[in-house]
């Protein structure tokens, strides 16, 4: 019988009976996402890795997500693959806005090390335990976290004439600055 | 009539004298001048190395291999087989910004990159141009946001904008072209140039 | 003696890096102790971008990150978002998607091997596939009318038909693509320097290439069979007969055989898709017919007031998806590439993240060239195939 991720929610359960996992539910919710609390996170990734059912041994990509006027703010979003039953599965554990901290899961996939480092360059979210937690795609002297939705777009006005007060039209004077016309090619 | 399009050949023949028109055949002596004069070029020294290192420096611009994002794909894709840049002797391209006296700055330019840029184009020696490549280069782009720098003529200065997102390798090529034009049109420097106007240049004195 | 080890910085502007990226290397003698990529020299804020975006324009976005092979960037997002929105494409749309994410794959490794033959040293091979690649541009030029940039696939279809001489154009290409195969192979496969410079070259277990995410050719040359087109087949993949090549080796050398017979079976599976269009008929509807998410066809818009209305909408607003998420992956020429998308229930996504192939398997460098020497990281940054435009997005 095909593992269904109904069983690996169920398996999860008696491992864990105590820790709050909750279903996430909504009409559009297509894939099968479990809401886990962020103290058992590390415990129960390296669960889903090594049981012999299971064995979610990749994990294609984790991020972050902000949800701003919910409370709590920012999520975080693993994407764990089996390789042997070609199954997805998805946890998500919720942060507070304030010193917003998860554990991090390097140990248990070392894939993790750089998907870790960018959602703490665009969310500013703390990975606890993380080898070296710096920016990775901005630079390194960046003020702020680009990808909160309380950080600017940061769009650039476009210089027409009409928004720009000393911008005007090329005058006929220009003309004269211009490369003259010459015949590149001799004849 | 006037919608009849003017027929304009490429070079047209000396107009024939007029019929009736007595033509005296030239003497030995004037046909002598007429052929000295057509085997040999009255300039100044200056003007004529001028011209010579104009046309050597635009018939072969060495143009620096950079790539930045999807636009660098086109520009590669001029020195492939199909559009063969080497028709306009631009097809040695350089790993090395020292050996380089083009830069085709081919595609967006981030934050993090610009202050990289400007290095490479202070690194090559002059005579030095900058073609900005795509719409990215030029002014943005679509990527009008935090990230990236809108335009490359912020950091260093331009000598022909490319258009397109990516622009076609015909497109590039004729900015190539276009440069030719504009080096052909410049006035060269010869020799070292002088340290006061380097001093001005920089700000110093 | 004092042991001392150099550290020494290759990039952001090498000609092998394939774009900007940065590698420091610390190197004892030639032997490299350790190597760290540095990315973000491109970094373009997309994820950002298009959270400003309606579905529709974040679209031509995503041909800027994968520009090598733009198609199945496509594919990508509209497949996250029509999951999102619960609908599916025509069969027949479906199949001109499949022939046209199948030459981007012919093209997109046939990029890759003129690249990563300079970089090893063998120039000549730059002219053969580049001349093969212009065939693939021009026909995308034919049929989106951009030669890189295509954006062609919509939300639930395609943004135009096919047009006349299509399909008998496609069928010359693969035609004859076989016979340039052979023509590479003969170029590479049995060269004494090619083997000398890539077997045994930037190793990397199975085990290791799981643990580090690996995808795409790289995993399958370290003999891992998973390919998501069989695995977790989409747009009908499953209906169609091809073999996917997985190599044990694990070096340079294996997936560059992948990655050859990987355009074997491109080929193969364009020539059953080509067959299906035409069996499907080949000029048809080539949008789903459900007004509240894809613009109705042109006929439509002209007679009837409903779909008039519903062109409107849709054009000044975009669509309205259900409040929820979805991820949904391809099997791109360089990995899995997926995109998560999350709807608010408002026209643009509230966040947009893309889990692009280039940036995992590149973090595999390091454990492919530790204690190697350094002229293999050419090598080995060579043949995990990446574009930076995706790395740094
Ligand atoms: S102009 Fe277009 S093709 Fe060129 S780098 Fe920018 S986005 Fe890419």
């Amino acid at each position: 019988m095909p593992l269904t991720p109904e069983r690996v929610e169920q398996k999860l359960r008696e491992r864990f009976p105590d820790a709050a996992i909750e279903r996430q539910t909504g009409d559009a919710v297509r894939d099968y996402t479990l809401y886990v609390p962020g103290e058992s996170l590390v415990e129960m990734c390296t669960f889903l890795r090594d049981d012999a059912e299971l064995d979610f041994g990749m994990l294609p990509w984790m991020g972050g997500c902000d949800h701003m006027p919910a409370v709590p703010r920012f999520e975080t979003v693993y994407n764990l693959l089996s390789l042997s039953n070609s199954l997805r599965f998805t946890l998500k554990v919720r942060i507070a806005e304030e010193q917003p901290r998860v554990p991090s899961v390097v140990a248990v996939w070392p894939t993790a090390n750089w998907h870790e480092r960018e959602t703490y360059d665009f969310y500013g979210i703390e990975f606890t335990g993380h080898p070296e937690l710096t920016r990775i795609l901005l630079p390194d002297d960046w003020v702020g976290w680009p990808l909160r939705k309380d950080s600017p777009l940061g769009y650039e006005e476009v210089a027409f004439t009409h928004n720009t007060p000393n911008r005007r039209l090329p005058s006929p004077s220009l003309k004269k600055l211009a490369p003259k016309k010459v015949k590149y090619r001799a004849q | 009539m006037s919608d009849t399009p003017e027929f304009k050949p490429l070079r047209t023949l000396a107009p024939s004298t007029a019929p009736g028109e007595l033509v005296m055949p030239k003497t030995a002596d004037e046909l002598l001048y007429e052929e000295v004069e057509r085997g040999l070029l009255f300039t100044k020294v200056e003007s004529m190395v001028g011209w010579a290192m104009n046309q050597a420096r635009a018939n072969a611009i060495w143009p620096l291999s950079f790539g930045l994002a999807c636009c660098a794909i086109e520009m590669m894709a001029i020195a492939g087989p199909r559009f063969d840049v080497s028709r306009f002797g631009a097809e040695v391209f350089r790993g090395s910004p020292r050996q380089a006296d083009l830069m085709i700055v081919a595609g967006r330019v981030s934050i993090k990159m610009a202050p990289v840029v400007r290095q490479l184009y202070e690194q090559m020696p002059d005579p030095k141009w900058v073609i900005a490549m795509g719409a990215c280069s030029s002014c943005g782009g679509v990527f009008n946001n935090f990230a990236i720098l809108q335009g490359v003529d912020k950091i260093v200065p331009v000598d022909v904008y490319v258009p397109g997102c990516p622009p076609r390798p015909e497109a590039l090529l004729h900015g190539i072209m276009k440069l030719q034009e504009k080096i052909l049109a410049s006035k060269p420097e010869i020799g070292p140039i002088p340290r006061k106007r380097v001093l001005k240049q920089k700000g110093v004195a | 003696m004092r042991n001392e080890t150099m550290t020494i910085n290759m990039g952001p502007q090498h000609p092998s890096t394939h774009g900007v990226l940065r590698v420091a290397l610390e190197l004892d003698g030639e032997t490299i102790v350790a190597c760290k990529p540095i990315v973000g020299y491109l970094h373009t804020g997309m994820e950002k971008q298009a959270e400003y975006k309606t579905y529709t324009q974040s679209i031509p976005q995503t041909d800027r990150m994968d520009y090598i092979s733009p198609m199945s960037n496509n594919l990508a997002f509209c497949l996250a978002a029509e999951k999102l929105l619960g609908i599916e494409p025509p069969a027949r749309v479906q199949a001109i998607r499949v022939l046209l994410c199948e030459l981007t794959r012919i093209s997109s490794h046939a990029v890759w091997m003129g690249t990563h033959a300079i970089d090893i040293g063998a120039l000549t091979v730059f002219w053969y596939t580049f001349r093969e690649r212009e065939k693939v541009l021009s026909i995308y030029d034919h049929v989106a009318g951009a030669r890189m940039t295509s954006s062609y696939f919509r939300v639930g279809g395609l943004s135009r038909d096919i047009p006349e001489g299509f399909l008998e154009r496609c069928e010359k290409f693969v035609d004859e693509m076989p016979a340039h195969i052979d023509e590479y192979e003969s170029l590479l496969t049995r060269n004494p320097i090619w083997l000398a410079r890539t077997q045994g070259v930037a190793l990397i277990s199975g085990k290791d290439a799981v643990a580090w995410g690996v995808t795409g050719p790289t995993l399958r040359g370290s003999g891992v069979n998973y390919d998501l087109r069989k695995n977790e087949p989409y747009s009908g993949y499953e209906t169609y007969q091809f073999d996917v090549p997985v190599q044990s080796a694990g070096d340079a050398y294996a997936r560059y055989q992948v990655r050859v017979q990987e355009m074997r079976e491109s080929v193969k599976i364009a020539k059953q898709a080509i067959q299906r269009i035409r069996e499907l008929g080949e000029f048809g509807p080539y949008r789903v017919r459900d007004f509240k998410y894809v613009l109705p066809p042109k006929e439509d818009v002209k007679t009837s007031m409903e779909a008039l209305i519903h062109h409107f909408k849709i054009v000044a607003h975009g669509f309205f998806p259900p409040v929820g998420e979805a991820y949904s992956k391809v099997e791109a020429p360089k990995g899995e590439l997926g995109f998560y998308l999350v709807s608010d229930g408002s026209s643009r996504p509230w966040r947009m993240k893309v889990r692009s192939p280039s940036f995992i398997n590149l973090q595999a460098l390091p454990v492919m060239v530790q204690g190697r020497m350094i002229a293999d990281v050419i090598a080995a940054i060579g043949s995990i195939d990446i574009v930076l435009g995706e790395v740094d997005r």
